[in-house]
This record gives C-alpha cells, structure tokens and sequence, in this order.
C-alpha cells in the first residue's frame, strides 16, 4: 500500500465512522431514523450491551418485514459511556441532527432524567425501555419496563410466606435504589412483615463486611437487595465468603440483570428469589421463536438474554404496532395511536400500553437461581402498574409533567 | 463481646486492605514522585491475571501471589521504558501520561476480554465467632498486609537493592558519580511498584466483581493514603491506613457505608489541614 492509497483509504474509513455522528439531514426523508443511545462501554456496559443487540434485531427485523409505512428503518445508535453529559449532548444530537423519529435508550433513572426533559422540549417521542422504580409521568414518553408495582408486589409475598416476616434491605443509593427501597418496605408492611434496617451504598462501594455483621446482628428472616452494577457484586460475593448464603435467605430486584448469575459460582447463589417480565427460558412459543433468532444473529453462545434486552426489543415493536397504527410519523399521531391501548404477543407474553400511564400491563414471573440457572417458579398474568397509575392519569392530565415519588 | 471481636476484624480488614491497595503507589509516588494516575489499572491488570491463570488451571494462590505481580511487574517495565522515563522529574507531565495510560489500558482490556463482569470465589470458607461468621479470606489479607509491611521493611534497611533504590532517589547525580545507573534503580523501582498494584488487584479479585473500569474504585483512596501519609514510605503508609481505614470501619460501623466513606474524606481533609506534609511530615521523621 502506498502512502496515496493509505491516506484514502483511511480518509474513507474516518468518513464512515463519522456517518452515524453526523448523518445527512436529506437522507432523512425516504428513511425514518430510530435513534438508541444506550452505554456499550463504562460501568454500565453490563446492562447496555444486550439492549443495543436486541435493538439492532428488532430494527433488521422489520427492515426485512419491508420497513414501515414503505420506508426502511435506519438506526443511529449512540454510545454514552455511562457519562451523563453525553447522554444530554446525544439526546440532542438524536432530536436535531438526526431528526429521529423516535429515542429509545436510557439505562439508569439518572439517565433517564437527563434525556426526557431534552427530547420533550425537542418534541421527540421518547421510550425508556428499562425496568425502574416507576413514577414517570410524560405524554411525551413511554415507559414499557417492568415496576415495583408489578414485581416487588409479587416477589415480597411470595419470600415472606416461604422464609419469614422480618426483612433487612440492602440498595444502591441513587433514586432507584432509594425509591425501589420504599416499595420494598410497603409491601413488607402490608404483608404483616416489618424492615429491620434499609442500608444504601454508594455504586463504587466494594467493601461489605461491616455490613454483612450488621445484617447478621439484626437476625433478618431474609435480606433483599437492589443493589447495582459490577462494583457491588462484592456484596454477593462477601455474603457467600462470610457464609451466610446458606443462613440467610436472599431476594432481589436487580440481581441477574447484568447476568451476575453467571458471573458468581453456584454456590454464592443458589436459591437467591429474583421477578422480571422476562426470563430466558420462558416456555412459550413467541419466546421459542424469538431465541432462535437471536442466537442465529448473534451467537449460539450468547450468555443470557437479559430482562432489559427484551424489554428493548419489546419496547421497539410496541412504538412499531403504534405507527402502523397512526399511518403517519407525527408525534401527536403516533401518541394518539399508542394510546388506544396498542398491545404485542411479544416473546414474555402479551404486553400492552396502558393509555393513562405510558406504562405497560404485562406479565411478570419469579425465578430462583439454580445451578446457575433461572428457573422460572410462578407466573403472574398481565400485571398492571398500580404504582404509577396511584398518582398518574395522562388522559385527564395530559400536561403533566414530572417522576412522582411514592411516599410509604 | 462476639460483636468486639467482630468489629476489630473488619477493622484490621479495612486497614490491612488500604496498606495492600496503596502500597504500589507508595513505592511509585512516595519513592519516585510519579504520580501515577494509572495505579487503579494496574491492579485491575492484577485481577484479570488471576483471572487468565485460573482459565489456564492454575491453582488460585499461584495464581494470586505469583503470576499477578509478575505480570504487572512485566506491564511495568515496558511502561517505565516507553513512557514514564522521559517524565521525570515533571511531576503534571507524568500525571497527564499516566492518565492516557490509564484510559488505554482501560480500552485494550476491554476489547480483549470483553466487558462483562467476571470473577472467582473466595476460597477457604468461613469461620464462627459466636453468632457471627467471618470469611476466612479476611485473615489471608490481614496476614499478607503484615507481611508486606515487614518485607518492605527488610528491603529498604537490610538489603543492598533498598539502600541503592533510597540513595539513588535522594540524590542521583551523587549514586551515578558513586557507578550506580539511576535509570536502571529507577526502572527497577517502577517494576516493584507495579508488580504490588498486581499483588494487590490478585488479592482483591476474589472479593470484587473484575471489570475493566475496577480501578477507578481504587485509585482515590490509594492516593489520600499515601498523601496523608507523608515523606516517610512505610511509617506513612501504615499509620495513614491505620487511621482512615479505623475511621472509615468505624463510622460505616456506627452509621451507614456513604457516612462512613463521608468520615475517611472528612478525616483526611482535617489531617492534612493539621499536618500539611502528612501523618511522618511532623511524626515519626527520619524514619522509613
């Protein structure tokens, strides 16, 4: 190769990493941009890296269905780096530059934060595709994660009635873990249990051994924990090496969403309780179907479909049910069409939209962990999301404009 | 009473793992003032060498004692000659390099062995105090900071290698006059740092999730330690960690885990105000 030809081809090679970032405006007109701006890179990337596959496959998919409404689909993905002054500058890019149709992306409630009010002043329409501690309340964006209101409310009975009454929690301490904490401590209370202590920790805390003294000084039934991301898998691990893994039973909302299951050895997680919307070995022929796609596209050695991939995957085929609805781009349209109650069988079962929330009736199932594996122990059918609908009605507020904070 | 003798071993815990985090650093900043903003990686660096050993059948306490610190102690001098040797003696060039450093190191890890958590047990179970159960991987750290403080102690005053590394960063026009090759004691010195920031992400990774971005857990709490110890290397960087890592203990103890790391800033902030040159600026000068 000589120095010419080098120079073109790297010329060449710049301008074509350069497309997704500053793609023409023109372009825009016989295609419609989906943008997705989740971390495939940072302390997040353990949860952002599935929900970009599963993006990518729901988008290939319909292109090869034929697009919608006779145009194809161009997606423009963005990687924030789990830093939140990116996620402001590529939400903005996504509105303006791009002129997405529609953003989908967003991965801790913090994030989330940081897009809504930037896509709601651009008038995009926004879906945030992940579970959460519930709340938000945005004509402007949909929520199609599972809650609290539809998980905690299944998990909590179900572990108090097979370990005990007295619950010690363990949180992440930033507005999921700090909100989730308060759902956890009501349906506790309304089961006729009590919270010995809810401790919170900061997502760069490694060390729980005084912790882990203070829990078995409390003598909890069981412990649950909302804990989150790569740091306070330590606490898992400390709890196994102090053995209490066997002593104390444990529930959680967050744990084997970052495929933690796999990480840790069987014996630091066997009988662990955990609910999503959605469980890799769901026995349903939509989920049958589904796997077989995705592994022919990604890999039959893929670890583990996440609960957040698939609520991506959902969350993409929802908003796509709501336009061929509509018959238009508009985002008024395309709101209006959502809300006449849009719903999919997709692969966790039938998922719908409910108009008053923007928040979805799906299903929601409890697994243990088994072997490294999540067995699926009880499935609840089409769970609505009282959490949110207790404080938010779209219909008759369609102003409204905020995340409300549950108060226990 | 089950509690007190609970709470003095995280206590030891909590110091032991300061003293194993920053010892790297204390050799590297403390001897050879490079600030090496990189130190994190290095242990991550550490941790995935565990990892890879263990992938290769290599049994854990190998894997830990012997293959982390040399791998890192390898990194080290190809480090030191490509970059960090060109800096010194300018201390904000070396903290910019190490930065990049950091950030690359960060990146080639990542491509390599992707970005997913990954890990491996702690061994040795755990043991009773009463009601209480304590890891028995607890004690391992607490035994190996006591013995690295001894060892680093042996080195420095009883072996040629340490009296040539102390001379040579007072005064190393007078040990290259006296025929000692600074460049080769400064070389040397990096490694040994280097190979104890391995030695230290070995330790940890069975007690943390291995990530890429790990380090950056590590890297503030190594350099408060190792500031707020002062000149002396090893009087430093044991009282320093004996006094944030009991503060810290403590007040996690008494409150939650935020105030408890809110008391080790607050401590430190309060010391440095106090003692601006550290814990061995005013105390326990002249010693080592």
């Amino acid at each position: 190769m000589d120095r010419r030809s080098f120079i073109q081809s790297s010329a060449a090679a710049l301008a074509g990493t350069a497309v997704p970032l500053f793609p023409m405006a023109a372009m825009a007109a016989d295609e419609i941009v989906v943008g997705s701006i989740v971390d495939m890179s940072g302390g997040l990337d353990i949860y952002g890296k599935p929900m970009a596959d599963c993006m990518t496959l729901a988008v290939e998919e319909q292109n090869a269905a034929g697009g919608l409404l006779g145009k194809k689909l161009r997606l423009a993905t963005y990687d924030p780096q789990s830093n939140m002054q990116l996620y402001a500058q590529f939400a903005q890019q996504s509105a303006l530059k791009d002129k997405s149709t529609v953003v989908m992306g967003g991965i801790t409630s913090a994030s989330r934060e940081v897009i809504r009010p930037v896509l709601t002043r651009n008038k995009t329409l926004y879906f945030y595709n992940t579970q959460y501690e519930g709340g938000v309340c945005d004509r402007n964006t949909f929520c199609t994660g599972v809650t609290p209101g539809q998980t905690v409310a299944k998990l909590i009975p179900y572990a108090m009635k097979k370990w005990g009454k007295k619950v010690y929690v363990v949180a992440a301490d930033y507005n999921y873990g700090q909100i989730t904490s308060q759902w956890v401590k009501k349906f506790v209370q309304d089961n006729g249990g009590s919270v010995a202590s809810i401790d919170f920790f900061p997502l760069d805390v490694t060390n729980f051994g005084p912790t882990i003294s203070k829990i078995e000084a409390a003598k909890p039934d069981m412990i649950v924990s909302a804990l989150v991301g790569g740091a306070h898998i330590s606490f898992y691990r400390q709890w196994a090496a102090a053995g209490l893994t066997k002593k104390i039973p444990l529930a959680s909302t967050t744990f084997a969403g970052g495929n933690e299951h796999i990480v840790l050895s069987q014996a630091e997680t066997d009988g662990f309780l955990i609910s999503y919307n959605y469980f890799q070995n769901l026995d349903t022929p939509q989920n049958k179907a589904f796997k077989e796609r995705f592994y022919k596209r990604f890999g039959a050695d893929y670890p583990n479909i996440t609960e957040l991939a698939m609520g991506t995957y959902q969350g993409f085929k929802l908003w796509a049910e709501g336009v061929k609805k509509a018959g238009s781009l508009d985002r008024e349209k395309m709101i209006a069409a959502l809300e006449t109650g849009i719903s999919i069988d997709g692969p966790s079962g039938k998922v719908t939209l409910d108009a008053a929330t923007h928040h979805c009736v799906l299903n929601v199932s409890i697994a243990e962990v088994r072997n490294k594996q999540l067995n699926i122990v009880e499935t609840f059918q089409q769970q609505p999301p009282v959490d949110t609908s207790a404080v938010c009605n779209l219909v008759k507020n369609p102003k409204d404009n905020q995340q409300y904070v549950i108060k226990v | 009473m089950d509690l007190a003798f609970v709470v003095l071993i995280q206590v030891l815990y909590a110091v032991a793992s300061l003293v194993i985090v920053s010892a790297g650093l204390a050799v590297i900043f403390g001897m050879m003032k490079v600030i090496n903003l990189a130190h994190g990686e290095f242990m991550m660096l550490g941790a995935y060498a565990v990892i890879a050993a263990l992938k290769l059948g290599i049994n854990l306490w190998i894997a830990i004692f012997v293959v982390a610190p040399i791998a890192v102690g390898v990194v080290g001098v190809v480090l030191e000659r490509l970059v960090i040797r060109r800096l010194y003696g300018r201390m904000v060039d070396t903290m910019l390099a190490t930065w990049g450093l950091s950030l690359l190191l960060v990146g080639i890890v990542t491509s390599v062995a992707g970005n997913t958590t990954a890990g491996v047990s702690a061994p040795l179970g755990s043991f009773s105090v009463g009601a209480y159960s304590v890891s028995g991987y607890t004690l391992v750290i607490i035994a190996v900071a006591v013995a690295l403080a001894l060892a680093i102690r042996f080195v420095l005053t009883r072996t040629q290698l340490g009296l040539i590394a102390r001379g040579t960063m007072q005064k190393p026009d007078m040990a290259n006059a006296l025929g000692i090759s600074p460049s080769r004691v400064y070389s040397v010195t990096f490694a040994v740092g280097a190979a104890l920031s391995g030695l230290a992400g070995g330790l940890l990774a069975p007690l943390t999730g291995v990530v890429p971005t790990m380090g950056a857990a590590f890297v503030a709490k190594a350099f408060i330690t190792v500031i707020g110890g002062g000149p002396a290397i090893l009087a430093g960087l044991l009282g320093a960690s004996g006094l944030f890592g009991a503060i810290n203990q403590l007040a996690t103890f008494a409150t939650t885990p935020v105030l408890g790391e809110v008391a080790l800033l607050v401590a430190a902030i309060v010391m440095l105000r106090l003692l601006p040159q550290g814990i061995t600026g005013r105390f326990f000068k002249g010693s080592l």
